[in-house]
């Protein structure tokens, strides 16, 4: 049963209820939810009270799935069904995943994204990140007495365009309003500045089950900017669990292992890890399947010598992120640790030793990000008073560019530009009377396109026919907050455009998320119409609410027409909303959008004229 | 358009007040930033998207020397021409190679102090180059001689990202 909440003393957020809003840490090993409440940042607990969630799903034959400790019970009985560590696999092909030849599952290559054989059919690594997302909003909707009016998911800030739009389209399907995509360090980064009031330079060392980054940030007062990121998008710490199960198969001399075998081991592999952290010795005892028995002990000496390279491996990135913030080491005022794998003594031996200085364990690292996160979900809900608000600069980690003759990569937007971020550039056609010309999208760091991952390929076509290099075609890059990139690409003599969100490159388009969306309804006790209704009533709600303080702060800006106009569509959506037509809704909902177009950017060049008055009083 | 120095209400000069520059920066992306307007309605937030876009580079554009010079030296309709005018004095150039000769050198020798070393003349390289720029623009006002200047300064910041590579290549 959830607990009335009471909130504090002038903490409450008149004159309208707060929203709800949850922060969603997605991670590869475990997942969480948390919220701010009364002012507080709180991660929700399921019904036994465990704040984690194990990040596995367990597919039946009947369609259903089981998500969590359930699925984890029965990962060694089944492990062909129980996909652990999906998030390993978000925006990958099968050729892009590490020891793949070691993960006991049915792959199916798809283009651009794998997909999974199971008791349940084929699942893509959305559909099962999505069950996982699932459980986490019923817990908070259950735990909050109401409907999610919005999340922030976190994804590790190495993750490509792929990957976050995977995250995204996964956060679609379990039915959430993703507000905004936060790279890991960051939300852990808030979480730890805001609780320590510190200011100065940070490095956040992240090393989750699946992924590692590493991010410099400039924290002051009321500002967080990322200046430098960098990291594996395929190093965690399951590779260390890999290690310890090598080791043990080689000790034991073990033949090669079925699927529930080698599930069995690397669980057993997983359990000494976690035991070395407080002990000097883990034993690996287990029964296989074939009659033999594995009984070894592990030391302390020997884990450390079998992931040194692994260790190392984190070492790059972390001198890569200072060089590109023009920083030394002597200049960063302290590391914060996050992930659990950043418990292994030899992790926090590693990063001293680089830095000179103590790691800083004093935020649980396996909560801070789902904290973080909930703080950023709480100022994006506008439940934040303005006196406390503060402000999040992040950057893309990787440079986005065309393909160009020869093979070669052009860079448009490099990588650690802030985001949002924009960029255009002029290109031309190669051979005479060229009408069509292929644009191929690409992030990564390489010279040579073939090294960098390829993003979308679209065409440009209706080039009026000129003599090579009259055309001048000019392609924009546009990448929004979550770090996500659009393409559009325009000839300036003829106005011919075309242009792209970068998605179908990863196999999922539109069309298939729906799908995937009714699949997800199908098994659940939720109607899609009612969904979709109670979606857009509180889309339009919200959307006359913004206005209606839009127009009292600023109705001077609009002439007597466009106030009419504004208002007249205020009223036709109100009109509707009681009604159940969610078509009829969405579409007043645009309408006022519509309305609202002209409005909305005078007022955003009055706030600018306002911010430089102020500015400029201050400093006399 | 307004230029990217009326944006922050500066005064178009290549001597700038970083300070300034940074505090009108966050005063007006504290205001326009998506953050402020995730729960706003779409038209709203695209015209934040837009706004952030602009202010960003326009930010970038000004924070970096040879950047600043070359949006200077365009709004006094001067091209600095970085792809069409490769033309450098002859000593510049053979500095140049005697520079990248050694870092080659410091590639092969996998020598990471050398490194160290380079980067902290290029340094001293460029800010001297910097602040004869700052001079031949604000204080000479000669834009179309400015122009040279610039396309060194832009050689040497590619040193620059040269370095960067090597001490990759050599880690």
């Amino acid at each position: 049963m959830a607990l009335l909440q009471i909130s504090e003393p002038g903490m409450s957020p008149t004159p309208h209820q707060a929203r709800l809003a949850v922060g969603i840490d997605l991670g590869t090993t475990n997942s969480l939810v948390a919220t701010v409440r009364s002012g507080m940042p709180a991660v929700l607990p399921d019904a036994h009270g465990r704040p984690l969630l194990p990040s596995i799903v367990r597919y039946l034959p009947d369609g259903r799935a089981e998500v969590g400790y359930a699925a984890q019970a029965r990962q060694a009985d089944d492990p062909k069904n129980t996909i652990v560590s999906a998030k390993r696999f978000m925006g990958r092909g099968v050729k892009d995943v590490a020891h793949i030849e070691n993960a006991p599952y049915d792959f199916v290559d798809a283009p651009g994204m794998l997909q999974i054989r199971t008791a349940a059919g084929v699942k893509s690594p959305v559909e099962v990140s999505a069950e996982i997302l699932k459980v986490l909003r019923e817990r908070a909707e259950l735990s909050l007495q109401g409907n999610i009016s919005g999340a922030v998911i976190t994804v590790p800030a190495y993750f490509d365009d792929a990957q976050r739009q995977a995250t995204k389209d996964a956060g679609r399907i379990a039915g959430l309003n993703v507000l905004r995509l936060l790279n890991e360090p960051t939300a852990a980064a808030i979480a730890y500045g805001l609780e320590n009031a510190a200011e100065g330079v940070y490095a956040v060392y992240d090393l989750g089950g699946g992924t590692f980054d590493i991010s410099i940030l400039k924290l002051s007062r009321g500002l967080f900017e990322v200046v430098a990121t960098s990291g594996d998008s395929m190093l965690g710490g399951d590779d260390f669990d890999q290690r310890v199960f090598c080791w043990a198969v080689e000790q034991a001399k073990l033949a090669p292992l079925g699927a529930r075998d080698m599930r069995r081991l690397l669980v057993k592999a997983r359990e000494a890890k976690e035991h070395l952290t407080l002990h000097g010795e883990a034993p690996i005892t287990a029964k296989l399947s074939t009659g033999d028995v594995v009984d070894l002990s592990l030391d302390t000496e020997t884990f450390c010598s079998i992931t040194q390279t692994l260790v190392q491996k984190t070492l790059g990135p972390m001198r890569k992120a200072l060089r590109d913030a023009g920083l030394g080491v002597d200049e960063v005022k302290g590391v914060v640790m996050v992930g659990g794998a950043t418990r292994m003594p030899q992790i926090q031996r590693a990063v001293g030793e680089f830095f000179r200085r103590d790691p800083l364990n004093n935020l649980d690292p396996d909560k801070v990000v789902a904290l973080g996160a909930a703080m950023q979900a709480n100022v994006l809900a506008g439940n934040q008073p303005t006196d406390q608000d503060w402000l999040l600069l992040d950057v893309i980690p990787l440079s986005l560019g065309i393909e160009t003759m020869g093979g070669l990569t052009e860079k448009i937007i490099p990588r650690n530009t802030t985001i949002p971020a924009g960029r255009a550039q002029e290109f031309t056609t190669f051979k005479d009377g060229q009408t069509g010309m292929s644009i191929h999208v690409v992030q990564g760091e390489r010279e040579l396109v073939s090294d960098c991952r390829s993003l979308a390929r679209f065409e440009l076509k209706g080039i009026p026919p000129m003599v090579a290099g009259a055309a001048r075609i000019r392609v924009a890059f546009q990448v929004d907050a979550d770090g996500l990139l659009s393409v559009s690409a325009k000839e300036a003599s003829s106005g011919v455009e075309a242009s792209v969100s970068v998605k179908p490159s990863y196999g999922l388009a539109d069309a298939d998320i729906e799908r995937m969306l009714r699949d997800s309804f199908q098994h659940a006790r939720e109607d899609m119409h009612a969904r979709a209704l109670a979606e857009h009533r509180v889309d339009g709600q919200r959307l006359i609410e913004a206005t209606r303080s839009a127009l009292a702060a600023d109705e001077k800006l609009l002439t007597g027409d466009e106030r009419e106009a504004i208002q007249t569509a205020i009223h036709s959506l109100e009109k509707l909303l009681p009604g159940t037509d969610h078509r009829a809704i969405r579409q007043a909902v645009e309408a006022l959008n519509h309305a609202t177009g002209e409005f909305a950017a005078r007022r955003m060049d009055a706030g600018i004229k306002r911010a430089l008055a102020g500015k400029k009083i201050g400093s006399l | 358009m307004h230029s990217h120095f009326e944006l922050f209400g500066l005064a178009p000069a290549f001597s700038l007040e970083s300070e300034q520059l940074e505090r009108s920066y966050r005063e007006i992306q504290s205001r326009v930033h998506p953050d402020r307007f995730a729960h706003a309605g779409d038209a709203e937030r695209r015209a934040s998207l837009q706004w952030t876009t602009r202010l960003n580079e326009a930010y970038r554009t000004l924070k970096d020397p040879v950047q600043r010079a070359k949006h200077l030296l365009e709004l006094q309709g001067v091209d600095v021409a970085f792809e069409t005018n490769t033309a450098m004095p002859p000593d510049f150039l053979m500095q140049q190679m005697a520079l990248r000769e050694s870092l080659e050198e410091a590639v092969g020798t996998k020598d990471a102090s050398s490194l160290d070393t380079l980067r902290k003349n290029l340094k001293k390289a460029r800010e001297s180059l910097e602040r004869q720029i700052g001079d031949v623009i604000d204080t000479r006002k000669d834009y179309a001689g400015a122009a040279g200047l610039v396309r060194k300064l832009q050689f040497l910041d590619k040193l620059d990202t040269e370095i960067d590579a090597a001490y990759e290549t050599i880690e």
